[in-house]
C-alpha cells in the first residue's frame, strides 16, 4: 500500500507545499492540494453501560414513532467493534493563519425526528452556520443553553409541525447543551470549534480534512468521558492518523 | 457564583478543553465593573447615568441582587424565583427578539411594573430620572452592553377589531402551535410538559396560568401578550414564536388569550356566546396544516 506510488505523489505533493508555502509568504490562502488530513478511529475499551429507556408516553405521537423501536439515552453509542460515535476531534493546538480563520461554507443541520435529536452531537466551526429543522409533527422548543460570559447568547424559539428552519451559528468555543422544554428527554449538544473538526460515524472512524502542514495536537471530546490529546504531524498532502481509546466507567 | 457553578458544574469538564473554564467559573469583580460605571441609558428624552443610581441601587436592590449585580444578594435563599443575575445579561421582559438585548425602555418599564409572582417590587414611587440611572447602572453589571447593541423591536401592526371569527382563529393558532403542551388546554398551565419546565439554571418553574387573574410579568396590555408570544421569555421555557405565527393570527391569539382570563371583557363575552370548547389535543391539527 505505501508504495512507490504514494512516494512518487507525496514528492509531487511536497513540491506543490513549497509553492504553496511561497504563496502564503505573499499573503495568498496555500494550495488546497498541500492539504493533509488527519484520521483515526475512537473505541470504547470496556463493555459500554446501559443507556436507559425513555419514557414519552407524555407524548403519544413520540410513543407512537417510538412503538417497534423505544428510544433510550444516547450518553454512549458504542458499536459491535467498540466503536464509539458522536466523538468530535478537533485541532486543540498548532493550527495558525487561514486555517485557523477560515469559516466552512457547508451548513450542518440538527434535526428533531420521532422526537430525538439527530444527530445527537452537532460540531460546528465558530461562526459556521448551522440549520435546526423538524421532521416531526408535534411541537418542540429547541432551546441551546450557552454560558453567556463566553460570548454566545442563550435563545429560545418554538418548532411547531411544519415549521420553517432555523438558521443560526455561534461566536465562541464551547460545548453547549440543547434542550427541548416540551420534551425533556430531548438533550443533545452544539460542539463548537475554531478550525477543521470531525465527528466519529458509528464505527468510530473520522476524518479531518483540509489540514495544511505542521504539528498539532488532536483533541477528542465525548460527552461522558470528557477530553483526550494526541500530537500528530501532517505531512503535505498525506494522512496522519491518531486512534484514540475511553476507558468505560 | 455557587447558582452559576450548579448549572455549568456537569458541563465544566467538558468544556475545559476549550480554555474556557476562567470564563465559566469567573464571577465578574468590582475590578471588572468599575470600568463600566460610565454606562448610559436613554429612555426618551432622559439620559441615565449608570454612577448616579450607585445609592439608590445601594438602598433599593442590593439586599437581592447583590453588590456585584449576580443575584446573590442576602435574600438570596428565600426567593423564588431567584433574583436575576445581571452579569448574564439575560432578561425576560423584552420588545426584542430572542437571544437580543431588551432596549433601555424596556428595562425601565419592567422597574415601573414590578415582576409579578415574585419578590420583584414595582419601583414607579422613583422619577424618571431615577429608574434611567438605575437601568444604566443594571447594564454596566454586563460585559453583552459592551460587546452588543439592543435588538430591533418587533413590529406590532395596529390591533384589530375582535370579531367571533378571530377567536375562534386564535383557538386555532393555540391548537396549532401547541401552546397547550405547557399552558394546558384551558390555560391552567397543567399541560403534558408543564410538570418537567425548569428554567436556564435549572430550576423548575410554572407555566402561566391564564385563569387565575394573575398578570404577565411582561406587561398585561394587549400589545404585551402580543409582545411576549413573540419574542419569548429569554432563561425560561418559553420560547419565541416569531417564525411561526404570522402578524394577523398574532392578534387572533392575542384575543383567545384574553377570552382564557377571568376577567370581564369582550373577548370573555363573545367566546362565551360562541360556546367556545378548548382545543383538543388529540384532533387532527386544523385544516390547511
Ligand atoms: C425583594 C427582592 C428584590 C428587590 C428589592 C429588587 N428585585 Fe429586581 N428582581 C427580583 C426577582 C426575584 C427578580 C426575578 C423575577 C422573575 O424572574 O420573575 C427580579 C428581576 C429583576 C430584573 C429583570 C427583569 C427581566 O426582564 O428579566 C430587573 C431589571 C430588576 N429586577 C431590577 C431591579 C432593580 C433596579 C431593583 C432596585 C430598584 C430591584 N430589581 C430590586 C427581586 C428583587
Ligand atoms: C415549553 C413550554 C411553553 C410553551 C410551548 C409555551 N409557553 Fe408560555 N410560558 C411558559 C412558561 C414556563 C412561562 C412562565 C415564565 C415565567 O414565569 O418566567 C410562560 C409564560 C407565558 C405567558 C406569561 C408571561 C409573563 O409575562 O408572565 C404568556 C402570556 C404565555 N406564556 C403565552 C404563551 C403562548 C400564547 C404560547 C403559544 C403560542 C406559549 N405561551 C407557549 C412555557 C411555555
Amino acid at each position: 500500500m505505501k508504495s512507490r506510488y504514494r512516494r512518487i505523489l507525496s514528492a509531487v505533493l511536497s513540491t506543490v507545499v513549497l509553492i504553496g508555502g511561497g504563496a502564503l509568504i505573499l499573503g495568498q490562502r496555500v494550495n488546497a492540494a498541500g492539504e493533509g488530513k488527519i484520521t483515526g478511529s475512537v473505541k470504547l475499551n470496556g463493555a459500554a453501560p446501559h443507556m436507559k429507556g425513555i419514557d414519552m408516553s407524555k407524548d403519544p405521537y413520540c410513543a407512537k414513532a417510538h412503538a417497534t423501536d423505544p428510544g433510550h439515552l444516547e450518553t454512549v453509542v458504542a458499536g459491535a467493534n467498540g466503536g464509539l460515535e458522536n466523538v468530535v476531534l478537533y485541532i486543540s493546538d498548532g493550527l495558525s493563519g487561514s486555517a485557523l480563520t477560515d469559516v466552512p461554507t457547508a451548513v450542518p443541520v440538527f434535526d428533531q425526528k420521532n422526537c430525538v435529536y439527530t444527530p445527537h452531537v452537532l460540531a460546528m466551526d465558530i461562526g459556521q452556520k448551522f440549520k435546526v429543522v423538524t421532521s416531526d409533527q408535534t411541537a418542540h422548543n429547541i432551546h441551546p443553553n450557552p454560558n453567556p460570559m463566553t460570548g454566545n447568547i442563550p435563545w429560545n424559539q418554538s418548532q411547531p409541525p411544519g415549521a420553517p428552519p432555523v438558521e443560526k451559528s455561534w461566536k465562541a468555543a464551547e460545548v453547549i447543551p440543547v434542550q427541548c422544554n416540551i420534551h425533556p428527554w430531548m438533550h443533545g449538544w452544539f460542539v463548537v470549534v475554531k478550525g477543521p473538526y470531525a465527528t466519529t460515524d458509528s464505527s468510530g472512524a473520522y476524518t479531518i480534512n483540509n489540514v495544511p502542514p505542521g504539528s498539532y495536537t488532536v483533541t477528542a471530546w465525548q460527552e461522558e468521558y470528557g477530553t483526550q490529546t494526541q500530537k500528530v504531524t501532517v505531512a503535505g498532502g498525506q494522512s496522519a492518523t491518531a486512534d484514540f481509546t475511553f476507558k468505560a466507567k | 457564583m455557587r447558582r452559576t457553578l450548579r448549572k455549568w458544574s456537569p458541563f465544566i469538564a467538558a468544556a475545559a478543553v476549550f480554555a474556557l473554564a476562567p470564563a465559566l467559573s469567573a464571577q465578574l469583580t468590582q475590578y471588572d465593573l468599575e470600568p463600566r460605571s460610565g454606562m448610559e441609558s436613554h429612555i426618551g428624552n432622559i439620559t441615565g447615568h449608570a454612577k448616579d443610581a450607585k445609592a439608590d441601587y445601594r438602598r433599593f436592590c442590593v439586599g437581592c441582587h447583590g453588590e456585584l449585580g449576580d443575584g446573590n444578594g442576602e435574600n438570596f435563599p428565600w426567593l423564588d424565583p431567584k433574583p436575576r443575575d445581571f452579569q448574564l445579561g439575560i432578561f425576560k421582559c423584552r420588545s426584542t427578539p430572542t437571544g437580543t438585548l431588551p432596549t433601555d425602555e424596556d428595562l425601565s418599564n419592567t422597574l415601573a411594573r414590578g415582576l409579578d409572582r415574585s419578590n420583584m417590587p414595582q419601583w414607579s414611587n422613583l422619577t424618571k430620572q431615577q429608574r434611567a440611572d438605575l437601568v444604566a447602572w443594571v447594564k454596566h453589571f454586563s460585559p453583552r452592553w459592551v460587546s452588543e447593541k439592543p435588538g430591533t423591536p418587533i413590529q406590532i401592526p395596529a390591533e384589530p377589531e375582535v370579531t367571533p371569527e378571530r377567536i375562534k382563529a386564535g383557538r386555532d393558532v393555540f391548537a396549532k402551535v401547541q401552546c397547550w403542551k405547557c399552558h394546558g388546554v384551558e390555560g391552567k398551565a397543567d399541560g403534558p410538559s408543564a410538570a418537567t419546565l425548569t428554567d436556564d439554571q435549572g430550576r423548575p418553574i410554572l407555566a402561566f396560568n391564564f385563569t387565575e387573574g394573575a398578570r404577565p410579568k411582561c406587561g398585561s396590555t394587549d400589545q404585551d401578550l402580543y409582545k411576549i408570544f413573540m419574542t419569548g421569555l429569554d432563561g425560561t421555557p418559553m420560547p419565541s414564536f416569531a417564525d411561526n405565527i404570522k402578524p394577523d393570527e398574532a392578534w387572533d391569539l392575542v384575543f383567545y388569550l384574553k377570552a382564557l382570563e377571568p376577567q370581564k371583557s369582550k373577548e370573555k363575552a363573545i367566546a362565551k356566546q360562541l360556546g367556545l370548547k378548548p382545543v383538543d389535543p388529540n384532533a387532527p391539527p386544523p385544516s390547511g396544516q
